[in-house]
């Protein structure tokens, strides 16, 4: 789960990592109130969309005057900002934090994540911030500094001591930049994060350390301890297709392409849209409707594959182990009568009682085509593509 | 014996009394394990499914002489069993529990090192389907139907792309040893290294599907371990190609999050380390069918 930069900066700086003043609005109005309020004379207001490179789209508006803030508040609200973490689609704001401008001297990154080879916490850092980490590490990776975490004992103050020093920063950061580290690793561990980003984090004119913007996602299997965490998700800032799927247990990501796809475990969904792609098809979408492929979650399944009007065929395949094919056949055709599905459908199944469950399939009249193996329902998925379509109703009803 | 469970071994289910255990041990007993009872604590004194049931790991170890066990306890309390059969001694702890939090696999994986590499327990999981040895005893949520009894081993991370590639063996004639789902999370006990292996020096094992996924680095440490260390043939293949970066994919651990973590980058390591990469999830049986066939015509891989 991710939250917005304003939420992060609130966590963190309860762990200790020092921010700038600053406050959430929602109307220029307020934008306009919170900035008379931290005084000073220069703003930064910030859109708050779950995406990084904001500033690059146009999200960050440096302001000298009131007027100043209210117009790029009045500007921003509402727009749509794409970066490359958005997707072509954008994401709308909704949320501003207006945030005191500070002079910044020098700009540092640090970064908090789970490696995966050593599987502990590793708490990176790099004496450029304000770039990407990916950039960085394309670019100058040997100035990347990294400290991993021994869980037993947590980071330990020598550590951010290294990391601090081996920045290059002045004896009188050390003190602050160590507090602001050892903070980031206590919020990453408590809150059960998955990722903490600082970045910049700036040392100012007069010398302050400051955490000048932040990220962090949290792990979704930790959200049922953490509820001050939970209470955090905008759902504004998810795909809506993505709450409905959560809401039925299943895992939906849309894609590009127009052939959908309904598959059982997360690697044979993967391993199906590979194979569209290897027949010259391309996936609408991955979708994994988990363990038990009741007839409840394939109707689920299938209005949610169906909900993307691009989607021209829908491609079926589950391997049943615990529940018998005869059985995923009836609930597909159950589905299928009741979503009254609009386009060819090509399924799969095999496991326990394939044969049964294709023959189910085959009686039922439905535009329903039983393939014989994954290669098989691939190509006649991607073949359906070319033929006209199979109406089983009135266009008319399906335009409804 | 096969690499990890066999008809004799004793096995143990910890959440024993749970629907879900219910059902997978009334599953395996079927098809041939050697189940001597289980635990719930709380429940402990109790029968279940004819077999007794302990309040503690230890207890049960004692009192049946297991020594692998079963874990379906809930994800919220599942670190703690994990633990608990790690201190009991057990030698193979298969966890098919999903949803554990990340920093507990860390704690996990933290309390194992306790013990000196041999003593150490196998870890297989969690958030997989567990491990069968075809024809003899498994121990997981797999349709045993489907696994005919030969001379491959499969490795995967995915449940049911485990069973595509099961299924795919039987239609071109080949059995399976054993299969191991090592599950898709993040952090994972045993690695696809760990029971490569066990493969390697395994003589019921002539050659090893393995089937990886984007995201983590345990593929490309796989493909060196192969080219290393590995006499046998072994058959790659890496799901999602199609997979954009940045989103998780279904598992946890499926997600592009750095360099090397494409389906496509891992494949082309598997390449050059020597593995015959299968070209599409439809060829894993046709590909493993070809690599045997070199090996017994005395060619030389790649």
């Amino acid at each position: 789960m991710d939250i917005h930069e304003y939420q992060a900066k609130e966590l963190l700086s309860g762990f200790g990592v020092p921010v700038p003043h600053g406050g959430v609005v929602y109307s220029p109005d307020q934008a306009v109130y919170r900035a008379e309020e931290i005084g000073g004379g220069r703003w930064v207001v910030k859109a708050q969309i779950h995406s990084g490179a904001r500033g690059k789209a146009g999200g960050v508006r440096l302001c000298t005057s009131e007027e100043d803030v209210r117009a790029a508040a009045s500007d921003l609200l509402g727009r749509r900002l794409v970066t490359h973490q958005t997707g072509p689609a954008g994401k709308v704001v909704h949320r501003l934090y207006v945030e005191a401008a500070v002079p910044i001297a020098r700009e540092l990154y640090i970064g908090l994540v789970l490696d995966r080879r050593a599987e502990r916490v590793c708490v990176v850092a790099a004496p450029r911030g304000g770039m990407e980490i990916e950039e960085i590490a394309a670019h100058e990776p040997s100035t990347i500094l990294r400290e991993v975490i021994e869980p037993a004992v947590g980071m330990q103050a020598f550590q951010a001591r290294e990391l601090a020093f081996g920045l290059g920063l002045g004896p009188q950061q050390i003190a602050q930049a160590v507090r602001a580290i050892l903070g980031a690793y206590r919020a990453f561990v408590d809150l059960d994060a998955t990722m903490v980003e600082i970045n910049p984090l700036a040392v100012t004119d007069d010398g302050t350390v400051l955490a000048l913007d932040t990220k962090m996602t949290f792990d979704d299997n930790a959200l049922f301890r953490r509820p001050d965490v939970r209470e955090l998700r905008d759902y504004a800032e998810e795909d809506p297709r993505d709450a409905e799927a959560a809401k039925h247990g299943l895992n939906y990501i849309a894609l590009d392409g127009d052939i959908g796809c309904i598959v059982n475990g997360a690697g044979l969904a993967m391993a199906t849209m590979d194979m569209i792609k290897h027949a010259g098809g391309e996936p609408a979408n991955f979708l994994d409707i988990g363990g038990g492929a009741s007839p409840e979650r394939v109707a689920a399944a299938f209005r949610l594959v169906l909900s993307d009007p691009r989607v021209r065929v829908v491609l079926v395949n589950i391997f049943a182990g615990i529940n018998r094919c005869d059985w995923v056949a009836r609930g597909i055709i159950q589905a299928a009568r009741e979503v009254q599905v609009p386009v060819p459908v090509i399924a799969r199944l095999a496991g326990t009682n394939a044969e049964e469950g294709r023959r189910l399939l085959r009686e039922s009249e439905l535009p329903i085509a039983a393939a014989e193996h994954l290669a098989d329902a691939a190509e006649r998925a991607v073949a359906a593509l070319h033929q006209p379509r199979v109406d089983i109703m009135p266009a008319a009803a399906r335009a409804s | 014996m096969s690499i990890l469970i066999d008809r004799s071994t004793r096995v143990i289910i910890q959440g024993f009394t749970g629907d879900k255990a219910t059902f997978h041990a009334k599953d395996a007993i079927a098809y041939g394990t050697n189940i001597v009872g289980g635990v719930t604590p709380g429940k402990g004194g109790t029968t279940h499914l004819g077999l007794p049931v302990f309040d503690t790991v230890k207890e049960a170890v004692r009192a049946t002489g297991a020594t692998a066990t079963g874990i379906f306890v809930p994800a919220p309390f599942c670190a703690d069993a994990i633990m608990e059969a790690a201190d009991a001694g057990l030698r193979l702890i298969v966890v098919i529990t999903d949803g554990i939090p990340a920093q507990d696999m860390m704690r996990v994986k933290r309390y194992q090192r306790r013990y000196p590499r041999e003593q150490r327990s196998l870890l297989v999981g969690p958030n997989c389907a567990g491990v069968i040895s075809a024809g003899k005893a498994m121990l997981g949520i797999m349709p045993g139907s489907i696994y005919a009894p030969g001379r491959v081993g499969i490795v995967s991370r995915s449940g049911t792309l485990g069973y595509e590639a099961a299924s795919q063996m039987r239609a071109v004639g080949l059995g399976v040893s054993t299969s191991v789902g090592i599950g898709g999370d993040p952090i994972t006990g045993c690695t696809f290294t760990d029971i490569l292996e066990r493969f390697e020096e395994d003589d019921e094992t002539d050659g090893v599907m393995m089937i990886g996924e984007i995201g983590g680095p345990q593929e490309a440490d796989a493909a060196l371990f192969v080219r290393d260390r590995m006499t046998k043939p072994v058959v790659g293949y890496v799901a999602g190609l199609t997979a954009p970066t940045g989103r998780r994919m279904g598992h946890a651990g499926a997600i592009i999050s750095a360099f090397g973590d494409t389906a496509a980058e891992k494949a082309e390591l598997m390449r050059s380390s020597g593995l015959m990469v299968a070209p599409s999830p439809a060829e894993l049986g046709t590909t493993m069918h070809q690599a045997l066939d070199r090996r017994s015509a005395g060619t030389v891989l790649i």
